[in-house]
């Protein structure tokens, strides 16, 4: 039944990838938060409370590359019918949608001071909230559905129409007059900001994709084991 | 053609009857607007401004309402088997479930809103666009509600589910709606209605192939 060659070629090869990966993201979260926290130089305009970037962006970044690579695993899921694409969908919703409550809290508190205000409703705001609602409600589909493979194949149609959204948010700065900063990074010209706050940023970034890794890996892991738990109860009752 | 039609009238009929949900939407409506301005508070200075947002919202949540039965009573009498091997695709017959879904909810809500708006002294021009982005907006409301109706089919708190799953999807819907009657309410242009008309032709023509795909894997099972 379960006993196919992938999953356990996947808990092979996730057992010895875990402990680097792991060890990775301590390292060089630890490295960023240093070089960020107490190396870099206070902003001329914000003082101290630049140093919430390095931990408010890249946790945005996460979030929405998470969005994407639940997307992409459940076309995966339903159109090769793969069933460790449906669990990998299913493992990163939740670390997505605490990357993204990261972030706005973060910001939130980023904000307070910058802005005067904990929460305005610009574009990006507003359109990132929407994405951990959509997080949230993806989580809630699976969990209601009691059959695996309809719960799988319904919250992947759910994520896809839900992907727009990630795209929205990446292009608000542009499309809205937006209290929130512009594209500073990822600009066909070149970074605007200075490789002093770059590195940490970028640091921050990587530790935070190999922390993502690390707990996807664990859960989809997880999630292997309890459905081969459930095997053997279900023979176990059957005889 | 002819099955898109019957499909359409035969919905129109079960809502429509002494059990259908066409006044129950209504009621629903005009209840939620009404007391709104008794929580908020009811200075006329500032009445006409929230009225868009509460009579957007309200419809919203009155369209919900309807949603989760769209699927759900077929589905438990064997007719969307039927429906799926007959001759109109699940995409046609997704597309009529949206039509005859907005035919009940979405238009009497909208005949109705002039009304509403009399509670908040809407100006004039201000209500007439309220309508009109009600009739445009009130289609996506029906489409996007139909994908989410058609993933929770025989879902255990299916009805809590759904509007958590729609909601997000919807809210450009109630920010351009409103936003077309802020527009008239401050004498200004800002693109909302076309983009409102934008939104809801989009969702309308996309939804029913979600629609159609949550199906199959409900039937499929």
């Amino acid at each position: 039944m379960f006993e196919l060659a992938n999953p356990k070629r996947f808990m092979d090869v996730s057992g010895i990838a875990l402990p680097w990966l792991a060890a990775s993201a301590a390292v060089l979260i630890a490295v960023a938060l240093g070089l960020g926290l107490f190396l870099s130089p206070p902003d001329y305009q914000q003082g101290d409370t630049v140093r919430i970037m390095f931990v408010h962006v890249p946790a945005a970044w996460i979030a929405m590359m998470a969005y994407g690579l639940m997307a992409a695993a459940s076309i995966v899921g339903l159109v090769n019918r793969h069933p460790l694409a449906d669990l990998a969908a299913k493992s990163a919703a939740p670390l997505g949608a605490l990357f993204t409550a990261l972030a706005l809290i973060t910001g939130s508190l980023w904000g307070k001071p910058m802005w005067g205000a904990f929460w305005v409703w610009d574009a990006r705001l507003t359109s990132f909230l929407i994405l951990f609602f959509l997080y949230l409600g993806y989580i809630a589909l699976w969990n209601a559905i009691e059959d695996d493979v309809r719960a799988a194949r319904a919250a992947a149609v759910l994520a896809l129409v839900g992907a727009v959204d990630v795209v929205i948010v990446k292009f608000s700065v542009d499309w809205w007059n937006t209290l929130h900063q512009g594209e500073s990074i990822f600009r066909s010209s070149g970074p605007l900001i200075a490789p002093v706050f770059l590195w940490p940023l970028l640091l921050m970034a990587f530790g935070y994709t190999f922390l993502f890794l690390t707990l996807w890996l664990v859960r989809i892991r997880t999630e292997i084991l309890t459905r081969r738990c459930r095997t053997l109860l279900a023979r176990e009752t059957a005889r | 053609m002819i099955s898109f039609a019957a499909l359409v009238s035969r919905d129109l009929h079960i809502a429509t009857r002494a059990g259908g949900s066409v006044l129950l939407a209504i009621s629903f409506f005009a209840a939620t607007t009404a007391l709104f301005p008794l929580g908020i508070g009811i200075n006329p200075s500032f009445l006409f401004r929230m009225a868009a947002g509460v009579v957007w919202v309200a419809a919203v949540f009155a369209c919900l309402l309807s949603l989760d039965r769209l699927f759900e009573a077929d589905y438990e009498d064997g007719s969307l088997d039927l429906l799926a091997l007959g001759p109109l695709s699940l995409e046609g017959v997704a597309l009529a479930k949206i039509v005859s879904h907005w035919l009940t909810s979405g238009l009497p809500l909208t005949l109705v809103s002039p009304l509403l708006a009399l509670l908040f002294r809407l100006p004039q021009a201000a209500s007439v666009a309220l309508a009109i982005s009600l009739l445009v907006g009130t289609p996506a409301v029906s489409a996007i509600g139909a994908i989410g109706a058609a993933l929770t089919i025989s879902v255990r708190r299916g009805g809590l589910i759904l509007p958590l799953i729609v909601l997000p999807l919807l809210t450009p819907v109630v920010i351009f709606g409103t936003g077309a009657v802020l527009a008239t309410l401050d004498g200004m242009s800002n693109g909302a209605l076309p983009l409102l008309a934008a939104f809801s032709l989009a969702s309308v023509l996309l939804a029913p192939f979600a629609t159609a795909a949550a199906l199959r894997l409900h039937l499929a099972a």
